[in-house]
């Protein structure tokens, strides 16, 4: 039995199916070994949270899931990360196609520059070609599934950058959603937002999380316990513990896990 | 284990613990007080006794009030919540440890300095003999973390209960032999009834260190002796929960 399928008979008895399944990943900075052979799942249509302390390798990982890291020269991933059944770390991999699959949602909200619209419109229009009409209808559904849409229906055409950073964090979502992917990963999506946009934005996870599958990397530990199925703690580039959330955050098996969701890493 | 990196945290559950570790040291002693009242007719230590509870209630108020806070502030996880959920759960199987305790005490009061002859009170004393000791282990459990004294705790109710039915039986006899006996016979079966059920809160407190050690409610059934003794004609006594 492989580590993820133990981890997971372990943790809920229910059978969900791998979106993505991660084996044996090595990643390097350079020379830095920053992942030292991780193995995880990631289950269909649930929300996996990765905690742990700041260089601990959880938003190294979760660049590693759409390729991210191919942008910045000398980083590299080895091992397997499948998804759907295939290795997406292979040469031949269309990482434009990857990266419709597998979106991202940053730290920072990060619009375009552009109009509320275009700014939904713009991701699509790389992928499809849509008329008029069928645009129209895509960004009112993106808007409406990131929870925007009422708020900014009337200024459509207003720029992305007038709007709170909560509303500008919830557009970035729309535009990820907006191109139909089959991942969301969320790096820290609530860190630069205040409490009340940031109940926004777990609400609307939890609504994304019936068609997408769902990464958060959080240093908020109570976030993670609300918004995931899920969770994975990692400390220097290993994965420590991943079980079902909910033994996580009431009986962690290993000791630095209980020590660092306590507050008692040192 | 290592301590937290918010020091004031410790503090706050330390300041818990010691709360319930007095609670404990309270409530033994209004339990024993209330017994020794009883054997020895001693109708003013009877009166202590129930004026020590209101004590033990602002202690119990206390430790909620702090424990509430404490998730309030902390959003404690782990070891730390069931921490915090635990003395609330002490605290409330202590104060009733009290009530129980000064319930005797009133009995004692009532039954005015009334001499109750030792053989009859003999089965009420070994009873409580029993659930003092049980007290006294799973308040030691608490404080040393020790799910093995506890669990044996949680495992030897079943003495006291059989206990209980034997006084029972034997304070029948007592009455069926002389209706003087009534009076103080039902006090001393009601008292018998306390104690029993400061034993029940022993095991409910064995249950809640088990959970903070481990993280696990104990999900077995526990050794029951209902039908050790054969029934007088009254039937079975009824074992409540």
């Amino acid at each position: 039995m492989s580590f993820a399928t133990a981890m997971h008979h372990a943790s809920s008895g229910e059978s969900v199916p791998e979106r993505i399944t991660i084996r044996d990943l090595k990643f390097y900075y350079g020379d830095t070994l920053a992942l030292k052979g991780i193995h995880l799942p990631l289950y269909d249509r649930k929300v996996t949270a990765f905690i742990g302390p700041s260089g601990c390798g959880k938003s190294t990982l979760l660049r590693v899931l759409n390729r991210m890291y191919d942008l910045y020269p000398g980083q590299r991933a080895e091992g397997e990360v499948l998804l759907d059944g295939e290795n997406i770390l292979e040469a031949g991999i269309d990482l434009n196609l990857l990266r419709s699959r597998v979106g991202m949602v940053f730290q920072k909200p990060t619009p375009f520059p552009m109009t509320i619209y275009d700014n939904i419109a713009f991701g699509v229009r790389l992928y499809e070609k849509l008329s008029k009409a069928e645009m129209d209808v895509r960004v009112e559904e993106s808007l409406t599934k990131a929870a925007l849409w009422k708020e900014v229906k009337d200024k459509l055409n207003a720029s992305g950058l007038s709007l709170s950073g909560g509303q500008q964090q919830r557009l970035c979502i729309a535009r990820t959603v907006a191109i139909k992917p089959e991942v969301i990963l969320f790096d820290e999506p609530c860190s630069a937002l205040d409490p009340i946009s940031t109940a926004k934005i777990e609400e609307l996870i939890d609504d994304l999380k019936n068609d997408y599958t769902i990464a958060i990397v959080t240093h908020n530990m109570q976030q993670a316990a609300r918004v995931s199925e899920h969770t994975a703690f990692m400390y220097l580039g290993e994965l420590i513990e991943f079980n079902a959330t909910d033994r996580i955050f009431t009986t962690p098996k290993d000791q630095r896990t209980q020590d660092y969701i306590t507050g008692r890493f040192g | 284990m290592s301590d937290h990196i918010v020091r004031s945290f410790d503090d706050e559950l330390l300041a818990l613990g010691r709360s319930i570790s007095e609670m404990g040291g309270i409530a033994e002693t209004m339990f024993a007080s209330s017994v020794d009242a009883l054997v020895r007719s001693d109708t003013q230590l009877a009166q202590r006794v129930i004026a020590t509870d209101q004590r033990l209630d602002a202690l119990e108020r206390e430790i909620e009030e702090k424990a509430i806070l404490t998730i309030a502030k902390r959003q404690p996880m782990a070891v730390d919540l069931r921490a915090i959920i635990s003395s609330i759960r002490l605290a409330a199987d202590l104060e009733r440890v009290g009530d129980l305790a000064k319930n005797i005490g009133k009995r004692v009061v009532a039954m005015n300095g009334q001499f109750v002859p030792q053989k009859i009170v003999g089965g009420v004393i070994h009873m409580s003999d029993l659930a003092l000791d049980r007290l006294k282990r799973v308040l030691d459990a608490y404080m040393h973390r020790d799910v093995e004294t506890a669990l044996d705790v949680w495992n030897n109710d079943e003495e006291i209960d059989a206990l209980y039915n034997s006084v029972f039986r034997e304070l029948l006899t007592y009455m069926m032999e002389d209706p003087r006996n009534i009076g103080f016979c039902t006090h001393l079966l009601f008292c018998a009834k306390n104690i029993e059920r400061i034993g029940d809160h022993a095991t409910n407190i064995a249950e809640t260190i088990h959970y903070l050690v481990t993280g696990k409610t104990i999900t077995i059934e526990r050794p029951r002796s209902n039908a050790s003794y054969a029934p007088l004609e009254i039937g079975e006594i009824p074992k409540d929960d």
